[in-house]
C-alpha cells in the first residue's frame, strides 16, 4: 500500500482518532475518494447493503460502500418519486453534485426500490451501472454455485474496466486483507458487548464507519491501533441498560442520534452498516476462492431484513443477537419510507412481547436534524428500566 | 349477419372476464368452506403452470387486496392492518391482505382460503416480506424462486449464451426442488404429462394475450388498456395454465381481430391515443379512466400489461417436449421482461411512441409501490430526451384514497389534454 487516503488519525490519542473519524464520515465531498481518483485510481461504488468489494479491491479499485450522506437532494429529486428513502436521493445526489465520481456503480435486489438504480444511474451515467443479483433464493442447492457465477460476471466487467486481470494471487492476498478487517471489526464488536464502557456504540460506529471510503489495509492499520488504546482505556462502568440497535442496516441513522442512543445506553450490538461485518469467519485462501466467497454469503454469515433465508427467521435471529450480547431491552428503528426495516419491525415487536424483552421504537432519517422529542423518549424508557 | 356478429363478439371479453372472475372467486370460497388450504402467488410468475399439476387453488393475494379497493372498502382493511401494527408507509396491499388474514379469510367478494405454501418470485421484494408474514401465521413453507433479471440497460443475456444458460441453469434447479415440496404438500405426486397440458394452455394464453396487445395498434384503438386491458389481465393470472383460461384468450383474439377488421374501437370517439405507465388508480377505478376518456383520450398500452402478467406480454411458447427445462427458460426470460417493464420502462414506452402512434404518456407512481415507482421521475426524463412526446406525472396510490386527491388529478389531466389541444392546433397551422 503506497497510496495513503486517511493519515490524520495517526499520532492521535483514541479521542483524537474518533475526532478525525467523526470528521471524515461528515465529510461530504469525500475527500479520500477525491485523493484516490487524483491519483489516478479508479472507483467501484456499490449500494448497501452487502458487496464483494474484495473483487475491486484484487482489480486495484476503491471499492467505495454508498451509504447515503448528509447533502440535501436539490439535484437528484427530479429523478424520483415522493414516497422513498433518503438515501436513494442522496446516493444519486453525491455523484450528480459531482461530489463523487464513479469508474462503476453496482447495485443489489435488495429491495424494491435499490433494484431500481441500476436502471436509474444508468439513464444518467455512460459507465457501467449494473445490479449484482445476490441470491434470494439462499436455501436453493444452486445459489452458491449461481452466485459464484455472478462474482465471475462482475469480475469480467472489472477487469474490462480496469484494463487489469484479477489473478488469483491478487483477490487472495485482497481476501486476506478483508478476512483482517472482518476480525478486527469483530474484535471491535466484542469490546462493545464485554466491556461496553470502554466504548461507545457511539465511537465504535465512528471507527466502523470510515472503513467504506478507505483502503481497506488503512482501516485495519488504524483498527489495530486503536483497540489496544481502547482495552488501555481507563473506563468505569456506569449504571446504563444494554441494548441491541436495529434497523441499520442500509439507511444510516445521522451520527448525532447514534451519539445521543450512546449517551443513555451501552449499545451492545447493532446491526448498522451490517454489510461490512456480513461474513462471519474467515474466507478460506485456498480452491475456488470466488466459491469460498460465495459459499460465505450464504453459510456464514449475519442476518437483515433484506435477505430471505429460512434458517435465519429474522426476529428469532433478533432474540439471538440480544442472547447473546446480554442486552436488557432492544432499540428497534427503521429508516423512514424502507419497506423492509418498517415489515419487519412488527414481527420484531411481536417476538420481543413474545419473550417479554422491552423495547423502544422509532424511525428515523439519515438527514433528520432535531430529534430532541425522541431523545426525551429514550431517555424515559431507559429510566423505567433502570427504575423498575 | 354483420350485425348479428358484432353484437355476439364485441364486449365478450369483458363480460367472460367478468364471469371467469366470479367464477375463479366463488372456487377459492368453496375451498375455504372445505377447509382446505391454497397456494399463495403472485402475479409476476407465479408458476400456476407447475401448481395446477398437484390441483392447488391458487390465490393471488394482489387480485383480492385490489378488490377491496375497487369495492371501496379497502380504508377498514389498511386500518386495521395499521392497528395491528404495520406503518402507515408499506405496500397497501399487503395491509389489506394482513387484515384478511386477521378475518379468518373474509372477504367482500367471498371467503379466501388459508395458504399451504407460498410460491414467489424476486420480481417484487415485497412479495417476500408479505409471504414471511404468512410463514410467520401459519408456519407454512416458503419458496422464493429466484430470477436474475437484466443486469444493465440494454444488457439481456440472451438464449444461447453461457450467461444466459446459467440462469436458466439456476431457475431450473429451483423448479426442480420446488416439486418434491409441493408433492409433499399436496399429497399427489408429480405428473409430467399433466405439466405439458398446463404449458399448452399456457402458450395458448400467452400468444393470445401478446396478440391481443399487438391488435391494439389499431385505429382506433380496440380497448383501454387501463380498464378493459384490466379485465383481461385478470384471466392471465387467475386462470394462467388452464384450458378456460386458453380459450378466453381464442375467443378475445376473435373478438379483437374482428374489431380490427371492422374499425370498431372503445366506446369513446378516440383523439389521443395514449400510454399508461404504472399501477391503476383502484380506490377511483372508473372515474380515473374518465379524466381522460372525457377529452377523448384512450389509453392504447400500459406496462402494468406486461409486468403484471409476468411478462406473459411476450408470447413465449414452452416446448412441451422438455417441460421443465422450457419453462424454466419460459419462466426466466417472461419475469424478466416483466422487471424490465418496471425498471427499464423507458426503453417500452420509447417503442411504444413510434408502434403504437402514441400522443401522450401517463405516468402514475403511487405510494404503495416502490418496485413500479421508483424510476419512473427519471424514465419520463429519459423518454421525454428521445421523443417528442408530452407527459403527465401524477402520483396517488393503487390502494389507500388518503393519497387519491381526485380533484388535484382531474385539474393535472384536464391541464394535459388543453396542452394536447393547443399542440395539435398548432401543428394545424404549421401544415398549412
Amino acid at each position: 500500500m503506497t497510496l495513503r487516503l486517511f493519515e490524520t488519525w495517526q499520532n492521535q490519542t483514541l479521542e483524537g482518532i474518533f475526532a478525525e473519524c467523526r470528521e471524515l464520515a461528515e465529510d461530504a465531498d469525500f475527500p479520500t475518494v477525491k485523493r484516490w481518483r487524483e491519483n489516478g485510481g479508479k472507483v467501484l461504488g456499490h449500494f448497501q447493503v452487502y458487496f464483494p468489494e474484495e473483487i475491486a479491491h484484487a482489480a486495484g479499485m476503491l471499492p467505495l460502500k454508498m451509504r447515503g450522506a448528509p447533502v440535501e437532494p436539490t439535484h437528484s429529486d427530479s429523478r424520483f418519486g415522493s414516497y422513498l428513502c433518503s438515501i436513494l436521493k442522496t446516493n444519486l445526489e453525491l455523484v450528480l453534485s459531482n461530489r463523487v465520481e464513479l469508474d462503476m456503480f453496482v447495485t443489489h435486489p435488495i429491495c424494491d426500490a435499490a433494484r431500481n438504480l441500476a436502471a436509474v444511474w444508468g439513464r444518467n451515467y455512460s459507465y457501467p451501472c449494473q445490479i449484482l443479483y445476490l441470491p434470494q433464493n439462499a436455501n436453493s442447492r444452486a445459489s452458491a454455485e449461481y452466485l459464484r457465477g455472478e462474482y465471475e460476471r462482475v469480475k469480467n466487467d472489472i477487469e474490462a474496466l480496469t484494463g487489469t486481470k484479477v489473478t488469483d494471487e491478487a483477490l487472495r492476498n485482497s481476501i486476506a486483507v478483508y478476512n483482517e478487517n472482518r476480525s478486527l471489526l469483530r474484535k471491535i464488536y466484542e469490546i462493545k458487548r464485554r466491556q461496553p464502557w470502554l466504548l461507545s456504540g457511539f465511537e465504535a460506529y465512528l471507527l466502523m464507519n470510515v472503513g467504506g471510503m478507505i483502503l481497506r489495509e488503512e482501516h485495519n492499520e488504524m483498527l489495530k491501533a486503536a483497540i489496544p488504546l481502547i482495552e488501555a482505556r481507563p473506563a468505569k462502568r456506569q449504571d446504563k441498560i444494554r441494548v441491541v440497535f436495529e434497523g441499520g442496516f442500509c439507511e444510516q441513522p445521522p451520527l448525532d442520534l447514534i451519539r445521543a442512543i450512546s449517551q443513555s445506553c451501552y449499545i451492545v450490538d447493532d446491526d448498522l452498516l451490517i454489510g461490512l461485518r456480513w461474513i462471519l469467519e474467515d474466507v478460506p485462501l485456498e480452491g475456488d476462492l470466488l466459491m469460498n466467497m460465495a459459499d460465505a454469503y450464504l453459510e456464514k454469515s449475519t442476518y437483515s431484513p433484506v435477505q430471505h433465508d429460512a434458517r435465519k427467521p429474522k426476529e428469532k435471529m433478533l432474540l439471538q443477537r440480544i442472547a447473546d450480547s446480554g442486552a436488557e431491552a432492544a432499540i428497534i428503528t427503521a429508516a423512514k419510507m424502507c419497506e423492509p426495516g418498517l415489515e419487519d419491525q412488527v414481527s420484531y415487536t411481536k417476538a420481543l412481547d413474545e419473550k417479554g424483552i422491552p423495547y423502544f421504537v422509532g424511525e428515523f432519517e439519515e438527514n433528520m436534524t432535531s430529534f430532541d422529542s425522541m431523545e426525551i423518549q429514550l431517555e424515559t424508557f431507559t429510566e423505567n428500566l433502570i427504575f423498575s | 349477419m354483420t350485425e348479428t356478429k358484432t353484437d355476439e363478439l364485441v364486449g365478450r371479453g369483458n363480460k367472460e372476464g367478468a364471469d371467469l372472475f366470479r367464477e375463479w372467486f366463488d372456487g377459492l370460497a368453496e375451498t375455504a368452506k372445505q377447509g382446505k388450504g391454497a397456494a399463495y402467488v403472485f402475479v409476476m410468475g407465479s408458476m400456476a403452470e407447475l401448481l395446477h399439476v398437484f390441483d392447488f387453488p391458487l390465490v393471488l393475494p394482489e387480485i383480492t387486496s385490489l378488490q377491496t379497493a375497487v369495492r371501496r372498502v379497502a380504508d377498514t382493511y389498511l386500518a386495521e392492518a395499521e392497528d395491528y401494527g404495520y406503518s402507515p408507509d408499506i405496500c397497501g396491499y399487503v395491509k389489506a391482505d394482513i387484515a384478511v388474514q386477521l378475518r379468518g379469510g373474509q372477504h367482500p367478494m367471498g371467503q379466501i382460503p388459508k395458504p399451504s405454501i407460498a410460491v414467489m418470485t424476486n420480481a417484487c421484494n415485497t412479495y417476500i416480506k408479505w409471504a414471511e408474514i404468512w410463514e410467520r401465521m401459519y408456519g407454512i413453507p416458503l419458496v422464493v424462486l429466484d430470477v436474475p433479471a437484466t443486469r444493465q440497460a440494454g444488457g439481456q443475456f440472451q438464449p444461447g449464451s453461457s450467461d444466459f444458460e446459467r440462469d436458466r441453469k439456476y431457475v431450473e434447479a429451483q423448479i426442480r426442488e420446488l416439486i418434491p415440496l409441493c408433492e409433499q404438500v399436496s399429497g399427489k405426486k408429480f405428473d409430467i404429462d399433466r405439466l405439458r397440458e398446463s404449458l399448452g394452455y399456457a402458450n395458448d394464453m400467452n400468444e393470445g394475450w401478446r396478440r391481443v396487445l399487438e391488435l391494439n395498434k389499431s385505429k382506433p384503438s380496440l380497448f383501454n388498456a387501463v380498464t378493459d386491458g384490466t379485465v383481461y389481465l385478470g384471466v392471465s393470472n387467475n386462470l394462467r395454465g388452464t384450458k378456460k383460461g386458453s380459450q378466453f384468450f381464442k375467443n378475445l383474439v376473435e373478438e379483437m381481430e374482428y374489431k380490427s377488421a371492422h374499425g370498431i374501437g372503445t366506446q369513446i370517439v378516440e383523439k389521443y391515443r395514449l400510454g399508461f405507465v404504472g399501477v391503476p388508480c383502484y380506490p377511483i377505478f372508473r372515474r380515473f379512466s374518465e379524466l381522460f376518456t372525457e377529452w377523448g383520450g384512450n389509453f392504447v398500452h400500459s406496462t402494468y400489461l406486461n409486468f403484471a402478467s409476468g411478462g406473459g406480454s411476450l408470447g413465449y411458447q414452452y416446448d412441451v417436449n422438455r417441460p421443465i427445462e422450457s419453462l424454466a427458460e419460459g419462466f426466466l426470460i417472461s419475469v424478466r421482461e416483466a422487471m424490465d417493464n418496471m425498471f427499464h420502462q423507458d426503453r417500452v414506452v420509447i417503442d411504444w411512441v413510434k408502434n403504437y402512434d402514441l400522443d401522450g404518456v401517463v405516468y402514475h407512481p403511487i405510494k404503495s409501490c416502490r418496485t413500479v415507482s421508483t424510476g419512473l421521475a427519471d424514465g419520463r426524463r429519459a423518454m421525454m430526451a428521445a421523443t417528442d412526446v408530452p407527459s403527465l406525472f401524477i402520483e396517488s396510490d393503487m390502494m389507500d384514497k388518503r393519497v387519491v386527491s381526485e380533484a388535484q388529478m382531474k385539474n393535472r389531466a384536464d391541464a394535459f389534454f388543453e396542452g394536447l389541444a393547443s399542440r395539435r392546433e398548432a401543428a394545424k397551422i404549421a401544415q398549412s
